[in-house]
């Protein structure tokens, strides 16, 4: 490890993250409550229905495994390294977790290639969508290299990175676990940073209002003008 | 019994000339926009043809509309289970390729085109990537088409028609075609609304108009496909779905929507319903066959006093029951059952009624002379150019009885008042059609007034909506008066 690396460590695990999820919290909320039109997940199926399904779908499968395989590493690191204990459980658990990291890389590429090929698609592609597919891209093929190339992260995630995390919620940020960690890992984490920086000014806001209430209301909507209360229905 | 009122209409299709002045009126106020190019909210088709999007008909192809499975009514397309899993992409979405890709001309080619042999001309270019384009299809490419073996011949109506009626709706000199104009149908049923997973479809109680929330769209695309008639639109720029409003705005002010009022035929009518909204779901669920009385069984009699009396207790204003019992598409559906719901068997319970049409399809040949008299007085009806089943298939979930009852009525009032005013054929036997018809004298006359002479003010019967009542509610008018105007404060940008 080099002296620059060490000096801008600190910037990098203990700042950063802090300015990036204050940008966040501030900018979605705000952006909900002034800019509600823009929340969108600006599909463009309509214009173009092949590419899109063989592109979006396994992205999105692949990406909401390997979040939710991460989110796990953070909540329950001493439950994930109960279970890593045994080697095949560990082996099954790296597979599965390389073939949905794979899954996300291909599709995100395909979706990539299909906003450059496509004229219709190009036309409704902003300048932030390019800079965020870039940082997408980033992010999953570093994820990638990581996983071959460093493995058992499943394990020491949670060994090392989990604690990391928990001391930045704790206010109390310690980042000796990773400053040892290779550069991969440490360019995977800084990016993930910028990438939730730089969220709440993209299209990926749409992650915020999944539509979960769906899954519990009546199938009709009815909106009355002269019962209070049903008209100012709450936003989702 | 859970009264509701609905903004109803009826379309009388004997009197559509096709003229495409409603879409006009409708393209000019509402779709002359970036993203909104290809919509028409309002659209006129060439029947037998393919539609707007091509064969929407076909709900193999689109999985629009209710179907019912086990006792229970669901969504074909998605559904709350479903929807998991088609958010990424929707199966059953329609891309642009099915409706067509909208363009412009290059018109500045025509006056700096450099000097030469040939004539310049204005080029098309497409209005989605500003590039030069080849035209494949455009609005209304099959207008008049009757009788092509590209678009009528392709028509989901022609299904159970035998290979002879087939033929004979391609026959030189005997292919024929109507016109259906078609809108959103505002249905008590509707299934863009149940399947929205943002919850920004929604039906407004006082008036049923069905509206869409364009700050709660998320794009998830389930209208669009959920909807069996095609009519919720995906603005590829905005990124957002849009539809017919029935012109909210106008109505509000006691104004007939743009269609209605441009409608050079007259062939629009617009009216209150009230209605048992207690009683969709369960009538919703009817057989095939028994769809289109159901639908009727759940409209309301508005001079009924205990229905007027369930009306006020649901908070349903005097004007409305007055405008309700004035409606002429009261008339029409429920009393004279001339108009009937496009594609019932959708079961999407649609508010939009047509009278189907009876010209062309009258003269029968016989040999080399044409009939138009028989002992049956009827008989042409069903020896008609435009097969009855057809017509069923469209009107009458592919039963003919309702449509068949609604036709005979139609030809007993014309012979009816052919023995008036022209007096080339008799009375007495003019009444007998009547009788035949389950037709009085006194409604016949009645039918024809309001098919013929029917004024402005006939046509549209618009209870007054009393926002303002619904503001005081809320705060003081006056002081709502400075934030009130329709659409956005900023412009509708896309994304940040």
């Amino acid at each position: 490890m080099t002296n620059t690396q060490s000096y801008f460590d600190p910037l990098l695990f203990a700042v950063l993250p802090y300015v990036v999820f204050f940008t966040f919290f501030l900018v979605t909320i705000q952006r909900y409550r002034t800019r509600t039109f823009t929340y969108s997940s600006l599909s463009s199926q309509f214009l173009e229905n092949q590419r899109h399904f063989w592109s979006l779908v396994p992205f999105h499968y692949g990406i909401l495994v390997v979040l939710a395989g991460h989110v796990v590493a953070f909540l329950f690191p001493r439950e994930l390294l109960l279970f890593n204990s045994r080697p095949l459980r560990l082996y099954i658990l790296e597979v599965s977790a390389l073939i949905f990291g794979l899954l996300t890389v291909v599709g995100l590429t395909a979706a990539v290639v299909r906003r450059i090929r496509e004229p219709k698609i190009r036309r409704v592609t902003s300048t932030s969508d390019w800079v965020l597919f870039a940082l997408l891209l980033f992010q999953v093929a570093s994820g990638v290299y990581v996983a071959v190339f460093h493995p058992w992260g499943s394990s020491w995630f949670a060994a090392s990175v989990s604690p990391y995390l928990w001391s930045l919620v704790k206010l109390n940020p310690d980042f000796s676990t990773i400053a040892a960690m290779p550069l991969a890992v440490k360019l995977h984490i800084v990016n993930a940073y910028v990438v939730i920086g730089f969220m709440p000014f993209t299209r990926l806001v749409h992650v915020l209002v999944v539509p979960n209430p769906y899954l519990w209301r009546k199938p009709q909507v009815v909106r009355w003008y002269r019962r209070p209360g049903t008209m100012a229905a709450s936003k989702g | 019994m859970n009264v509701r009122s609905q903004i109803s209409m009826v379309f009388h299709l004997d009197k559509c000339i096709g003229c495409h002045t409603c879409s006009i009126a409708c393209k000019n106020i509402w779709t002359d926009r970036k993203g909104a190019e290809y919509m028409w909210w309002n659209n006129v088709e060439t029947k037998p043809g393919t539609g707007y999007p091509t064969q929407w008909e076909d709900q193999d192809k689109y999985s629009g509309g209710w179907e019912v499975k086990d006792g229970k009514l669901r969504l074909k397309s998605t559904g709350k289970g479903r929807v998991v899993f088609n958010i990424f992409h929707n199966p059953h979405m329609p891309s642009m390729d099915d409706y067509y890709e909208p363009w412009t001309y290059d018109y500045q080619d025509l006056f700096n085109a450099p000097e030469g042999p040939d004539q310049p001309t204005a080029r098309p270019v497409s209005m989605v990537t500003g590039e030069l384009i080849q035209i494949k299809s455009g609005p209304n490419w099959d207008d008049d088409l009757g009788g092509s073996p590209v678009y009528a011949e392709n028509d989901p109506n022609l299904k159970g028609l035998t290979p002879d009626q087939r033929q004979q709706l391609s026959a030189i000199e005997r292919l024929v075609f109507f016109y259906f104009p078609r809108i959103c149908n505002h249905c008590l049923n509707p299934a863009c609304v149940a399947s929205c997973p943002s919850g920004a479809l929604y039906k407004r109680g006082e008036d049923g108009i069905v509206l869409l929330d364009q700050e709660r769209c998320r794009a998830w695309r389930s209208c669009i496909a959920a909807c069996p008639y095609k009519k919720v639109f995906f603005n590829w720029f905005a990124g957002k779905s849009e539809k017919c409003i029935l012109c909210y705005p106008r109505i509000e002010t006691g104004q007939a929507p743009a269609c209605f009022h441009s409608c050079v035929g007259r062939i629009r009518y617009l009216g209150v319903l009230l209605y048992d909204a207690d009683r969709i779901e369960e009538v919703a669920k009817s057989p095939d066959e028994q769809l289109v009385e159901a639908q009727r069984s759940v409209i309301l009699d508005p001079h009924d006093p205990e229905v007027a009396a369930a009306a006020r207790q649901n908070g349903i204003s005097e004007a409305v029951i007055e405008s309700a019992r004035k409606s002429p598409v009261y008339q029409f559906v429920k009393m004279w059952k001339l108009a009937l719901p496009p594609h019932i068997e959708y079961r999407t319970m649609p508010m939009l009624f047509y009278v189907p049409p009876m010209s062309p399809v009258m003269a029968s040949q016989d040999g080399k002379t044409v009939n138009h008299t028989s002992d049956d007085l009827f008989h042409d009806i069903d020896q008609a150019r435009v097969p009855m089943k057809f017509l069923a298939n469209l009107f009458g979930a592919g039963h003919e009885g309702k449509v068949r009852y609604a036709l005979r009525k139609q030809k007993a009032v014309r012979w009816y008042r052919r023995a008036l005013t022209v007096g080339d054929v008799d009375m007495a036997t003019a009444e007998r059609m009547l009788r035949e018809a389950d037709c009085s004298t006194e409604e016949a006359e009645a039918i024809y007034r309001l098919t013929s002479l029917c004024t402005f003010s006939e046509r549209f019967v618009i209870p007054p909506s009393h926002r303002e009542q619904a503001i005081e509610m809320m705060k003081d008018p006056r002081e709502h008066q400075s934030f009130a105007g329709f659409g956005f404060l900023t412009g509708p940008g896309r994304a940040m």
